[in-house]
């Protein structure tokens, strides 16, 4: 007898300890069965994790706001909203810039679109308003050019505000142009903006740097040979009302400043930039524009899983929808409602049939094992559309009833384009999927149970409810789940003879994706889909226990 | 051919005939009777019809032809719930989702017996087992033996007055079979219940039944109490089947009513007891247990045929020695002799006389 209870830790032969031998051991298998699962692995993972992972994290993400209207969102956030007041010019202004280079970008009408998702009617708002963006400019470009010819000269602004020290801004705007665009405006622009200009101009310098890049790495022009943007011109304008500016050009001695000068003693457009927008469209001067802009201008926004559940975000918090506007709260509850339903016809259906497999003679059994899988064999829509054609008012099934009398030709059943039509062809469908797991449990069950009981007094029904039905749960479980699932994100079949009142949350998903492009909204009913299929697992785990669940054996 | 006892028989098989396809019998004029309080065993190879038989009485397959009566009343269209028949099955089909109590109250359970009356019944029936304090425990957590006393137990606790039992020890090591044979044939004469036991292993069998029938090819060959079975076996295969046998095979030359000659096919001449021959020139089997050979020719009659034999094999068993010989071209006879002081241990390649009573070698069918 060795004795090692109070010895320390078991050594192997060689001194080290057992642990720690056992385990170097074991890594070697380790690393082979990793490799023999990688490539699968690796293929779930790019195929499967990774989409589902940036599909679900659409859900949350709201960058485009704060990328779009970087400016704006920055001076909105001094703006009441419970004053009831449209904001601040400085908003306004902020929001020409912005939006001038979002319609060079036509990233405007994205942005509207996304708004129009929390607020019907910016859509067009901006859509409309970002062709009019030249119109304001061309006013503050008139004047300029009018007072001076040398502002027509692409050339002349090209040196007036070149010069150096001015990387940081141009480092800043191209950040905010990639942000914009999505692409990442890398490239030689051939233009660095003056550090002197840009202390002197720092509106018109951003608004030129601005054009500059565009021009260079977009339009892949020389930024010296273009004239400069109808935006460039108002930013000259907005810097020259600022007395403290206009004071500080007098005593400017760079490139072009007598122009500069000169243009100090020209009486500017008195034209505001609400003003302008006003005369666009009298929503931007609406507080509720506003409150939406403001309520959606953070990076990451609840707002597509609280639209998901008929809820909006306002700025006094989580409203409820308009009634009108509630939706998706009943259809998950059919979802999950006609799923159960779906899910029980399919018990109600298949136990008998795989009672039967189990217990028939193997030929016999496999003859029957053929037609429960026959159906797999053939395209889901192509059964879905026979459905269509056995369903329809006109079809196979009412034909029959009325022959046989048992239906009045004027009162044929609506069995399709309506929940029963789904309930009818999804049973059908994924009977298989109970059958399955039901006939690899009962096929485990010795038929001796079923004579031990009957010789100790039970009656045939006895026998069955007491011992047999017991040991066949865990397949109903598993099948239960199965098909529970798969009803749960079904979308083909209701798709099809669905019609209105019989489809799922999935069918809305897929609208969201392919119709409405609302990304977003899609992802978050996803996500929600996802986590109420995890819930009722965890559920079901709890009440029946997953051990109890068996494919077979 | 079967021997019917006197008095009433408690199960009856009469004229009993079974068919699966309708091409071949399964069984094949079964007639049996059983009188109450008999522990009647059905021996057989696999597929010799036991097991049809023990179902049919069960109700579990309905026979083809016949009549099976329990207690003077025909049972045909009884449904086997209504029998009242206990049974232990192979695998003892204890149902795993109920405890061993729960197990138990079944039968009664179904019989509407009331909660006090079931559990004081399950008490019993477990403390006959020895199982008491395993009363809240799942079958699956009972080693074999205690499943098999468990099964017993279900088997008995709504007092039936006939119990099935098929194959209920095959599951189990030798030395626990061992004991539950004597277990449960104790249970059995004790509890005074007619038993019927299927098996296919000869020693069960003999240890534990009061008559035995003997099946093949759907017939029962021979039915008797387990000496008689040994001792006088009815025909070749029933020699064969039970305990170790020597068979030669040779040709009747004389006849008299207990005695014949019959002269082998190496043309050596022995003595037997004529049992399934009845005239000169008959092909035979001659049949010989192995512990019945005389190897020291002077304990035999100055009469008696002797035949030469060369010892092939000599196995030390420690109780007995088995010898292997050459007898009359067979390889394969074998002689068992008691280790006893003056027993001599042959050697291989010794000649030897070997030689038997003449009622000891049976002159049985070829």
């Amino acid at each position: 007898m060795s004795d090692t209870t109070d010895s320390g830790p078991m050594l192997a032969a060689d001194g080290t300890p057992l642990k720690e031998s056992l385990g170097r051991a074991l890594r070697r298998q380790k690393i082979r069965a990793l490799a023999l699962i990688a490539p699968l692995l690796l293929f779930v993972l790019l195929t499967f994790v990774i989409p589902i992972v940036s599909m679900l994290v659409r859900s949350v993400e709201n960058q485009i706001v704060s990328d779009t209207l970087p400016g704006t969102i920055a001076a909105l956030s001094e703006w009441d909203s419970t004053q009831g007041d449209a904001p601040s010019e400085d908003v306004f202004q902020n929001l020409f810039f912005d939006m001038f280079n979002a319609a060079e970008a036509k990233e405007h009408t994205k942005l509207g679109t996304r708004l129009n998702y929390e607020n019907t009617g910016l859509a067009s708002l901006f859509r409309t308003s970002g062709r009019s963006m030249d119109d304001i400019g061309e006013v503050f470009q008139d004047a300029i050019e009018d007072a001076d010819a040398r502002f027509e000269d692409g050339a002349f602004w090209y040196e007036m505000m070149s010069g150096a020290g001015g990387d940081t801004l141009l480092a800043d705007r191209r950040t905010r142009w990639s942000a914009l665009t999505g692409d990442n405006m890398s490239g030689d622009v051939g233009f660095a903006p003056s550090q002197d200009i840009a202390a002197l101009l720092p509106i018109t310098t951003a608004a030129y740097t601005d054009f500059a890049i565009w021009t260079a790495i977009e339009d892949e022009d020389i930024v010296a040979e273009e004239d400069p943007w109808e935006a460039v011109y108002a930013a000259l304008a907005v810097d020259l009302r600022d007395p403290s500016r206009v004071a500080a050009i007098a005593s400017y001695s760079g490139a072009g400043a007598d122009a500069l000068q000169a243009l100090t003693a020209t009486e500017m457009p008195d034209l505001t930039f609400t003003e302008a927008f006003a005369d666009l469209d009298e929503d931007w001067v609406s507080p509720d524009v506003w409150e939406t802009v403001q309520v959606y201008s953070p990076n990451y926004t609840p707002g597509y899983f609280l639209n998901s559940v008929d809820r909006e975000l306002t700025i006094d918090g989580v409203e409820a929808r308009p009634e009108n506007e509630q939706l998706y709260i009943k259809l998950f509850g059919r979802t999950l409602w006609m799923s159960l339903i779906i899910t029980s016809s399919c018990i109600l259906l298949g136990y008998p049939v795989a009672w039967l497999l189990a217990n028939l003679p193997v030929r016999t059994a496999n003859v029957l094992m053929i037609l429960v899988l026959l159906p797999f064999w053939t395209s889901l829509l192509v059964r879905t559309s026979a459905w269509k054609v056995l369903l329809q008012q006109q079809g196979v099934i009412n034909e029959l009833l009325v022959w046989l009398g048992f239906v009045d030709d004027a009162n044929r059943l609506i069995l399709m384009n309506n929940s029963t039509g789904t309930i009818i062809a999804m049973t059908h469908i994924l009977l298989p999927f109970m059958i399955l797991p039901l006939y690899s449990v009962m096929k485990t069950i010795p038929p001796t149970y079923l004579r031990a009981a009957k010789s100790l007094g039970a009656t045939n029904w006895t026998a069955f409810w007491r011992v047999y039905f017991p040991q066949s749960v865990p397949g109903i479980g598993a099948g239960s789940i199965l098909v529970f699932i798969l009803a749960i994100g079904y979308y083909i079949t209701p798709e099809i003879v669905g019609g209105t009142d019989g489809v799922f949350i999935s069918n809305r998903i897929a609208y969201h994706i392919s119709r409405s492009l609302n990304w977003g909204l899609a992802a978050a009913l996803g996500t929600i889909l996802l986590v109420l299929v995890l819930a009722l697992y965890w559920v079901y785990d709890q009440i029946v226990g997953i051990d109890n669940v068996k494919l077979g054996g | 051919m079967a021997q019917t006892p006197e008095g009433e028989a408690f199960v009856e098989f009469e004229r009993v005939q079974k068919s699966y396809d309708g091409e071949t019998l399964v069984v094949k004029d079964l007639n049996l009777r059983m009188p109450k309080g008999e522990f009647l065993t059905m021996l057989g190879p696999s597929g010799s019809g036991k097991t049809t038989c023990l179902m049919m009485l069960a109700g579990f397959e309905t026979a083809t032809h016949g009549d099976i009566r329990l207690d003077g009343k025909s049972i045909n269209d009884i449904p086997p719930h209504k029998r009242g028949i206990g049974m232990v099955f192979q695998n003892y089909a204890l149902f795993p989702h109920m405890t061993i109590g729960e197990n138990l109250a079944f039968p009664l359970e179904v019989r509407k017996m009331g909660k006090s009356e079931r559990d004081e019944k399950v008490k019993r029936a477990l403390d006959m087992v020895e199982m008491g304090a395993f009363g809240n425990r799942r079958p699956a957590q009972l080693s074999g033996g205690q499943q098999q006393r468990v099964a017993l137990a279900r088997a008995l606790v709504f007092e039936p007055e006939l119990v099935l039992m098929d194959e209920p020890l095959g599951a189990l090591d030798k030395q626990l079979r061992e004991k539950m044979q004597f277990e449960i044939t104790d249970l059995a004469h004790n509890l005074g219940i007619t038993t019927v036991y299927v098996t296919h292993d000869q020693t069960e069998a003999l240890t534990m039944s009061d008559r035995v029938a003997v099946f093949d090819d759907g017939r029962i060959q021979q039915l008797a109490p387990p000496d008689e079975l040994y001792e006088a076996p009815q025909n070749s295969f029933v020699a064969q089947f039970i305990g170790e046998n020597n068979t030669l095979s040779g040709v009747v030359t004389q006849i008299t009513d207990d005695k014949c000659l019959v002269r082998l096919d190496s043309g050596e001449e022995i003595d037997a007891k004529p049992v399934n021959v009845s005239q000169v020139g008959e092909r035979t089997t001659v049949s010989i247990r192995p512990e019945r050979v005389e190897t020291n020719k002077e304990r035999l009659s100055d009469d008696a045929h002797t035949l030469k034999a060369e010892v092939l094999e000599f196995i030390y068993m420690g109780d007995i020695f088995r010898t292997r010989l050459r007898v009359a071209n067979s390889e394969e006879f074998i002689v068992k002799t008691r280790n006893a002081p003056d027993q001599p241990r042959l050697r291989p390649g010794e000649h030897i006389e070997i030689g038997w009573l003449p009622e000891d070698c049976r002159a049985l069918d070829a």
